[in-house]
């Protein structure tokens, strides 16, 4: 790696020695938690919360600058030699802090999900990122948050919850939280511990296949926001979960309020559905640039959108053209396989698109 | 271990090489090379990827090693096990490392650490140059006069099809000096100098080329030939003259293995005309046709890169090089089938050849037109096979060629 001017002088002399592996194609030989440039965090603790989840407790290496809760970060696990990433927000108090902890849910047919359900030891090393993503609470924290969960999508809301209720027990704090019934229903001893314990937090539940068993019946609906106190419209809500869920909260709220509401999406790339060679849009994203899914090779859409991508061989042999694929599924021309992993590197000239694609060009 | 096909040199042709077959066996042959090529694509996995760390982590070690030894170097066994352990390391990062995870061969594992457009390699040459003049120009172009680069770098006579001229009468001296200094040599090709003088190349773009060039080899000369020897202080001469050593022997290393993958008797060239409406069959005949394999034992292999099996890296050059020497006996099975010559031979055979093709090269196909300085040259083509043969006794006792 070439040193940086923006590199203090002693790292720069010592990259110099390294070069060009840099210091830490060394010292990851000692052991992988040593690197000075990539975020990575060793598990140190897996509890297996619910049948179809795991919480993880992970200690992050010094390269990690923390998170503000809300926010994301990518977790990478190597799985039959393969390099996965997926996004998990952490669920724990906000800021830099020795630990945070990540809770994932199974997918049924989830690759990355199923494996650290049944595989997630302490002393395991997983790939990280830097926290990313605009979901996250605003500063100065607002006097009373509304917070609307479902599924798997509680995590970033317990991240917010847990920094609120220990940065100040003056401000109230509601959450409807979604799940199909108490056994599956991600967080609930502690929501409940914590309901019971701070008068500022109110809890509503809603098990959608368990009527009767929380404090709401059924599905998101607007008569379920008369019942948080102070009322909803002076609260600043976040809302994360599937998207149904989501726009039926997007729907509840009037025009003229939707600056307050504040919504994440995710879904899990092995759900996501893909689309057909000729439909969508292909984004390239260091020239901002979007045009419509032709369904040619990917090297011929960019030259089409002109830009000028690298190439060489035009035949899949030389990986002149090789770039990331940000999300999107591709399909290669000559295997014909397809595959819809985010952060993939990808062959331009023998990749297509099937729905929409983003990448890295 | 397999016994060697030393065809015999080819003669000057006048039909297409693809005409020994019918356009169905072509196809056929390439569908059967298509079907190694996806059964390993299946197959690659956590072994492939725990092999290359392995390599990579007995480098890094290999290479804190001998920089250990090499500051303690005023000791002659100190130097001497600094001097090979760094070699080592050059020749490894180099050629089983660098070479291979450039080609992409990990890029499925979606490792940064592996990614084939991201190595940087211990060498003169920027990477994303060698990138475009190797994994382009010369591995879909290869051997093909005119377009692949690596016949002669642009500095040698390496085929009948390249025209003779007066300045090729060097043709040995000019070899042992690329040879002397492979790195730098290497690091220049993508510059294509020869076609600078030419007047052919766009010099705003080459510029660009030669300041990459610079940075690179500034930091390589500052680490090997400052930076470590001054930390001996008033000793800086014997890391000084182990880094220097270790860079020759790789220099020469990496020329020998290089120079046996497409020139020994028997390989082909192909001209811009025969190669243009190439199919996927036809381009892997081609490959075949165009490389030579070096037999030899397993630690062998590691060090030359796995560019000893050079006929199954130009067959498969993005998938992983460790498996070449398992598929190389399918990849044999079938060129038998076909009646395609599959080139192989030990080390000092293939390179006694490429030798004598250096030497005879320097000289035009009538060296009558020389007069007497044809005489003196030919008679030095025939010192050179007399070099050869002694080359390959000794060969014959090193353990290398097992």
């Amino acid at each position: 790696m070439p040193p940086t001017l923006s590199l203090p002088p002693g790292r720069r002399l010592l990259d110099a020695f390294a070069g060009p592996h840099g210091i830490d194609g060394y010292l990851e030989q000692l052991d992988p938690l040593l690197v000075t440039g990539e975020c990575r965090a060793e598990v140190v603790a897996a509890e297996r919360g619910t049948e179809e989840s795991v919480t993880l407790t992970l200690r992050p290496n010094r390269a990690w600058d923390g998170f503000q809760a809300g926010q994301f970060v990518r977790v990478a696990v190597e799985i039959d030699g393969v390099r996965h990433q997926r996004c998990y927000s952490p669920a724990s108090r906000e800021g830099r802090r020795p630990t945070l902890e990540i809770t994932v849910k199974r997918h049924p047919g989830g690759l990355v999900s199923n494996f650290l359900a049944d595989r997630a030891e302490p002393g395991m090393v997983l790939g990280l990122s830097q926290a990313e993503g605009d979901f996250r609470l605003p500063r100065p924290l607002p006097g009373s948050t509304l917070l609307i969960a479902g599924g798997s999508g509680i995590t970033p809301l317990i991240a917010m919850l847990r920094s609120l209720l220990a940065e100040g027990r003056e401000r109230s704090v509601a959450l409807l939280h979604y799940a199909p019934d108490p056994a599956r229903a991600i967080y609930r001893e502690e929501l409940e511990r914590l309901a019971g314990g701070s008068p500022s937090f109110q809890l509503l539940r809603s098990y959608t296949r368990a009527p009767g068993a929380g404090e709401l019946d059924g599905h998101f609906s607007p008569r379920h926001l008369q019942r948080v106190e102070p009322p909803f419209a002076e609260a600043e809500a976040f809302a994360c979960g599937p998207p149904a869920l989501l726009d039926a909260v997007r729907g509840a709220w009037a025009v003229g309020r939707e600056q307050r509401l504040h919504i994440e999406s995710f879904v899990p790339p092995d759900l996501a559905p893909a689309g057909e060679p000729g439909e969508g849009a292909i984004r390239f994203a260091c020239s901002r640039i979007e045009a419509p899914n032709s369904g040619a090779s990917l090297l011929e859409q960019a030259e089409a959108a002109g830009i000028a991508a690298s190439f060489g061989c035009r035949m899949g042999i030389c990986h002149t053209c090789t770039r990331r694929k940000l999300a999107g599924t591709h399909r290669n021309l000559i295997t014909g396989e397809t595959s819809s992993e985010p952060d993939e590197e990808i062959q331009l000239c023998v990749s297509a698109a099937l729905g929409d694609l983003t990448l890295a060009l | 271990m397999t016994t060697a096909v030393a065809s015999p040199p080819s003669p000057p042709r006048s039909t297409s090489p693809f005409a020994s077959m019918t356009p169905e066996q072509i196809e056929s042959f390439g569908e059967e090379i298509d079907a190694i090529r996806h059964r390993l694509l299946e197959e690659r996995g956590e072994r492939d990827v725990n092999y290359i760390r392995g390599v990579i982590r007995a480098q890094r070690g290999l290479e804190a090693g001998g920089r250990a030894l090499l500051w303690a170097g005023v000791f002659p066994p100190a130097w001497l096990a600094g001097t090979a352990a760094l070699s080592l390391t050059k020749i490894l990062d180099n050629m089983e490392i660098g070479h291979n995870v450039m080609h992409g061969q990990f890029d499925w594992t979606n490792d940064p650490k592996l990614s084939g457009s991201r190595f940087e390699w211990d060498t003169a040459c920027p990477a994303d140059q060698w990138r475009h003049s190797h994994n382009y120009m010369h591995h879909t172009h290869t051997n093909i006069v005119g377009k692949d680069r690596d016949i002669g770098y642009g500095v040698l006579r390496m085929s009948e099809d390249q025209p003779w001229t007066p300045y090729y009468l060097g043709n040995p001296l000019w070899a042992v000096l690329l040879a002397t200094f492979f790195q730098y040599g290497v690091a220049l090709h993508d510059l294509e100098v020869e076609r600078l003088f030419g007047g052919e190349a766009d010099l705003a773009e080459k510029r660009v080329l030669a300041r990459g060039i610079w940075e690179k080899v500034r930091r390589q000369t500052l680490k090997d030939y400052v930076l470590f020897p001054a930390l001996s202080g008033p000793l800086f001469v014997f890391p000084l003259a182990g880094n220097a050593t270790a860079n020759l022997a790789r220099n020469l290393w990496a020329f020998t293995i290089i120079f046996c993958g497409h020139f020994p008797e028997g390989t082909h060239e192909f001209s811009e005309e025969e190669t243009a409406e190439e199919t996927r069959g036809q381009w892997y005949y081609r490959q075949v046709l165009g490389s030579a394999n070096l037999s030899g034992g397993p630690l062998f292999h590691i060090l030359s890169g796995n560019l000893s099996f050079q006929i199954e890296h130009h067959l498969f050059p993005d998938l992983p090089a460790n498996r070449y020497a398992e598929v190389s006996v399918e990849v044999q099975e079938v060129c038998e089938r076909y009646g395609v010559p599959y080139n192989v031979g030990p080390l000092h055979q293939q390179f006694g050849s490429v030798a004598r093709k250096i030497c005879r090269l320097a000289l035009p196909e009538r060296p009558a037109v020389l007069g007497p300085a044809g005489v003196v040259l030919d008679g030095l083509g025939g010192a050179t096979r007399k070099l050869g043969s002694t080359v390959k006794r000794l060969a014959r006792k090193l353990p290398l060629n097992a």
